[in-house]
């Protein structure tokens, strides 16, 4: 497989929400306003980037059968890293995500990609896959946030818009979103 | 009384699964078969209170005291996973039965977002701020999780039998009938503040 092959898999063809059915936690919650949706999604691929590289680096070092806790143990980090500078430099996204940033420890799609492929492949490989699964992350939370923000509270990041249809916002609305989406 | 209504709260309210979006994959997954689905709420629920008996201890004496909060994230994570190993090897020697059914699911509680939620929700929320009150807290979430996958089983059941349209069958149709049964404990919103006086 290419190098641009293995990047754009990641985008349409296994899209990690809507075709691996991965993090569907986050998906669901922070999608309610697309800058939140947007933000969470670039947090998740820089710990998804990093935790990939890092991972492929030491595959050879980490014993198989400690290998999960390692893993969680190094995506942890990251998390954490992420957590740190995002509540020093962008405050507010920090405290619109919430718990979800801490969440994204136990975001399938990290610990599924390191399982499936960073254990398994080349540092630059990884790195390649992490970002387009990260993309395709982005492009799926994008999707939902863009339906819900627009349908259910009628403005676009953030900005009112006149003519939107006002539905009533339900939180469980955006399970219906999300089934459109796959089917 | 305040802890029936922390129940309460959890279980109708704010259930973990439908309200919070937290612990969806094994919603969605193990949801199948009522006794798996059971077993699978049973186990979580256990895993919650362990987790929360183990975590909050170890937040309120250890890292606030010595200021070193950022450490939360991975030491929570590293309790759960520890504690999930544990109930593995616990299950796998009393309970084999119930340890072949759950089968993979069992090590995935540790990515379950609803266990690292509740441990993480009792420390950031303001109005736990007892030991006994975490407790109770984990309790309702657990059995609030329990209730939620019974509840879906049911549907799921149900829908085995219905005849959806060819691009609706599978995952489609799950999330759909997800959505519905959200959307009946959407009514309770303003129960716990209504019955108990806030």
């Amino acid at each position: 497989m290419t190098k641009i092959q293995n990047f754009l898999k990641g985008l349409i063809k296994e899209n990690p929400v809507l075709v691996l059915i991965l993090g569907t936690c986050p998906t669901l919650a922070t999608t309610t306003q697309i800058l939140n949706a947007l933000g969470m999604g670039v947090a998740a691929t820089v710990v998804l980037l990093c935790s990939n590289m890092a991972i492929s680096a030491l595959r050879n070092v980490i014993p198989d059968k400690v290998r999960i806790p390692c893993y969680i143990v190094l995506i942890a980090g990251f998390v954490t890293a992420v957590e740190l500078l995002l509540h020093a430099f962008v405050p507010s996204l920090y405290d619109s995500l919430g718990i979800y940033l801490a969440l994204i420890v136990v975001n399938c799609i990290i610990l599924g990609r390191a399982e499936m492929y960073a254990s398994k492949n080349g540092v630059i490989d990884s790195a390649i896959d992490g970002l387009g699964m990260g993309c395709g992350f982005i492009l799926a939370l994008f999707a939902m946030s863009f339906i819900r923000e627009v349908f259910g509270a009628g403005s676009f990041c953030g900005v009112e818009q006149e003519k939107g249809l006002r539905l009533r916002r339900l939180s469980v609305g955006c399970h219906l979103r999300e089934t459109l989406l796959h089917g | 009384m305040k802890f029936l209504m922390i129940i309460m709260t959890s279980v109708l309210v704010n259930n973990y699964v439908l309200s919070r979006f937290l612990g969806i994959c094994p919603f969605l997954g193990v949801s199948k078969k009522l006794n798996q689905a059971t077993g699978m709420g049973v186990a979580v629920t256990f895993v919650m209170l362990l987790a929360t008996s183990v975590t909050w201890p170890i937040q309120k004496f250890l890292l606030d005291r010595f200021g070193l909060g950022y450490l939360q994230t991975i030491v929570f994570i590293l309790v759960i996973a520890a504690l999930v190993q544990f109930v593995e090897i616990v299950l796998k020697k009393y309970i084999p039965a119930l340890h072949a059914s759950l089968g993979i699911y069992l090590p995935l509680i540790t990515t379950n977002c609803a266990v690292l939620g509740v441990t993480i929700n009792n420390i950031r929320d303001e109005t736990i701020n007892t030991f006994g009150k975490a407790m109770v807290n984990s309790l309702g979430c657990g059995i609030g999780f329990l209730f939620a996958m019974v509840l879906f089983s049911g549907v799921r059941s149900r829908l085995e039998d219905a005849d959806p349209p060819k691009a609706f069958r599978g995952l489609p149709i799950t999330l759909i009938a997800a959505a519905i049964t959200s959307l009946s404990l959407f009514g309770f919103s303003g129960v716990a503040t209504g019955l108990f006086g806030g």
